[in-house]
């Protein structure tokens, strides 16, 4: 008990000072990478791990939001703190836009259409070349200015990155863990008994899609402003494999869970740099192997001991919910 | 409480029930009976806001609610327990529970009726922390019906709680119906099991190819020689 809290805290002490015990610009591109993938497949959770819906356009959501932020921030004087939650926003309602007629779809069909809209919002950054320069991308975008100082280095980045998963994080965890987190799963596990028991499936699947796209979004804002150049090359449908199988290879509907699948499917490729062209066939078979010995991930599921309703019902006082993983109600 | 006028409900082109006319009054125990599609569990969802209606009228309490959507249905006092497995197999029975309180706000009252609905379920609540989906048939099929009271029904549909389920599981879930309705609850039942179903209810509808084809109270209907034969097996 102790010791996992000593662990806690020397963790979350080296995570905090990671720029100053990793002086290597490479290595801290790696974990700004991460933090944006942990963005990425925590929002894609809440639809396909927590509402069930099986999505495969969320690059689009994420490239949506990088473009919002790099047009706004190339074209207005509006600073990037006011910038990243419009980017949020305007994403969101995308969420909801596409949401809206979808929702009403089930499985590979859903799958199907979330594909089309990926390849369709790509083609928009492609082919309005007015607006988003075409294949050209949009170069030389803003960095973010916080009281004059100018975010530069990539430790900057890091910190920034690193606030941002804490926020995605705290705001999924609380949602999830909420009632609402509970009528979701009620609308992933049969529709028809959720609507018997007086539940709108429609109405949490729309909240799923909005909250989901919303932190792809953000996600996309900071992308923006920290490589500083954009193209559709960055939001393709191979993107959004790539996040979903972070989401399954983690877990379904668990934090923790993918958590732990952006750590390894963004480190795992690196590591495997000395196979050079064979490496993403490895981090395939490696994903294979996983889904037939443990197809509920890294930390799905069946590790989520802590009662929706344990406080009001539990026969042990519990511990506080102040900690954000999902994984420390063991006592 | 219930009436049905005229309900007619199409899958497509296919005409799943039509004209019922069904009656349900405060405090009995209605069932309906017939073989395999002949339209009871259509009716049912018809009822619940599931399916839509083609045709016809179904009143509760007086109110129309033929258009209204399924969650406003329950929130009007019915509570559907769906055909099979009812429950939701990856959340823990205890949630499973709650979850059917989702329309009620009075957080006292749902802790005390969670206690009510372990009392007439003494197994649900050892099994309390366990993932429904672990439970056996009997059990679900409790959890699901206790989870439909937890909305504080004024009437609950039952979908055939006998399926799939061994005989002395049967008899306990619908001595279980039987109590449910001796303390106040309205239930329409829909059944396979005719002399399962004729020893709790009232009354009794029974149901060929969407057609009502007979009708009556219990004992009228045990003692029709066409229902004794076909849905009895007593000759």
């Amino acid at each position: 008990m102790k010791s996992t809290r000593l662990l806690k805290i020397v963790a979350a002490l080296l995570i905090l000072a990671l720029p100053l015990w990793l002086r290597n610009e490479y290595m801290l591109h790696i974990a700004i990478s991460i933090g944006i993938y942990i963005m990425l497949a925590l929002s894609l959770n809440t639809i396909v791990g927590y509402a069930g819906q099986f999505a495969l356009g969320h690059a689009a959501f994420y490239g949506i939001g990088s473009y919002v932020t790099a047009l706004l921030l190339l074209n207005t004087d509006l600073s990037f703190w006011l910038v990243l939650p419009i980017a949020g926003l305007v994403t969101g309602l995308f969420g909801f836009i596409l949401g809206s007629p979808v929702i009403r779809l089930r499985g590979d069909y859903l799958g199907i259409v979330t594909l089309g809209f990926g390849e369709i919002i790509r083609l928009i950054f492609v082919n309005w070349v007015d607006v988003t320069r075409g294949p050209m991308g949009l170069p030389g975008i803003r960095s973010p200015e916080l009281f004059g100082y100018t975010f530069t280095s990539s430790a900057d980045f890091y910190y920034l990155v690193l606030v941002l998963v804490a926020i995605t994080v705290l705001v999924i965890y609380r949602v999830v863990h909420s009632g609402m987190g509970l009528s979701l799963l009620t609308v992933r596990e049969d529709e028809v008994v959720a609507e018997s028991i007086g539940i709108r499936p429609t109405k949490y699947k729309l909240i799923a899609f909005t909250m989901g796209a919303l932190f792809a979004g953000v996600a996309g804002a900071f992308y923006a402003t920290y490589i500083s150049f954009i193209s559709p090359d960055s939001f393709l449908y191979t993107d959004s494999v790539m996040i979903l199988a972070m989401v399954v290879l983690g877990g379904m509907a668990s934090v923790t869970g993918s958590i732990l699948g952006a750590i390894v499917l963004v480190v795992t490729p690196e590591l495997l740099r000395f196979a050079s062209d064979y490496r993403m066939m490895l981090v395939g078979l490696a994903i294979v192997l996983m889904m037939v010995f443990k197809p509920q991930g890294f930390w799905g599921e069946s590790r989520r001991k802590r009662n929706f309703y344990g406080k009001e019902l539990a026969d042990k006082p519990q511990k506080s919910a102040a900690a954000v993983s999902d994984s420390n109600s063991a006592t | 409480m219930l009436q049905i006028e005229g309900l007619s409900i199409h899958y497509g082109v296919i005409p799943a029930v039509k004209k019922l006319n069904i009656e349900v009054k405060q405090g009995e125990v209605v069932t309906l009976i017939g073989a395999n599609g002949s339209g009871k569990t259509t009716t049912l969802r018809g009822i619940s806001g599931i399916t839509r209606a083609k045709e016809g009228k179904i009143l509760f309490q007086g109110k129309d609610i033929t258009k209204m959507e399924a969650h406003q249905i329950v929130a009007m006092g019915i509570s559907q327990v769906p055909e099979g497995r009812g429950v939701f197999p990856d959340l823990k029975v205890i949630e499973n529970l709650y979850m059917g309180a989702y329309l009620r706000r009075d957080k006292k009252q749902i802790q005390r009726d969670v206690e009510e609905v372990f009392h007439l379920f003494p197994r649900l609540e050892e099994r309390k922390e366990q993932v429904a989906g672990t439970l056996s048939g009997g059990e679900q099929q409790m959890l699901a019906m206790g989870r439909a009271l937890m909305s504080k029904p004024k009437l609950l549909l039952l979908d055939e709680p006998s399926m799939g389920l061994a005989p002395i599981i049967v008899k306990e879930i619908f001595k279980i119906v039987k109590r449910i309705n001796e303390e106040g609850t309205t239930v329409l039942l829909v059944e396979q099991n005719a002399n399962m179903a004729l020893s709790v209810a009232h009354r009794g509808y029974v149901l060929e190819t969407g057609e009502i084809v007979e009708q009556g109270t219990v004992t009228e209907l045990q003692n029709n020689d066409k229902i004794r034969k076909i849905y009895l097996g007593i000759h």
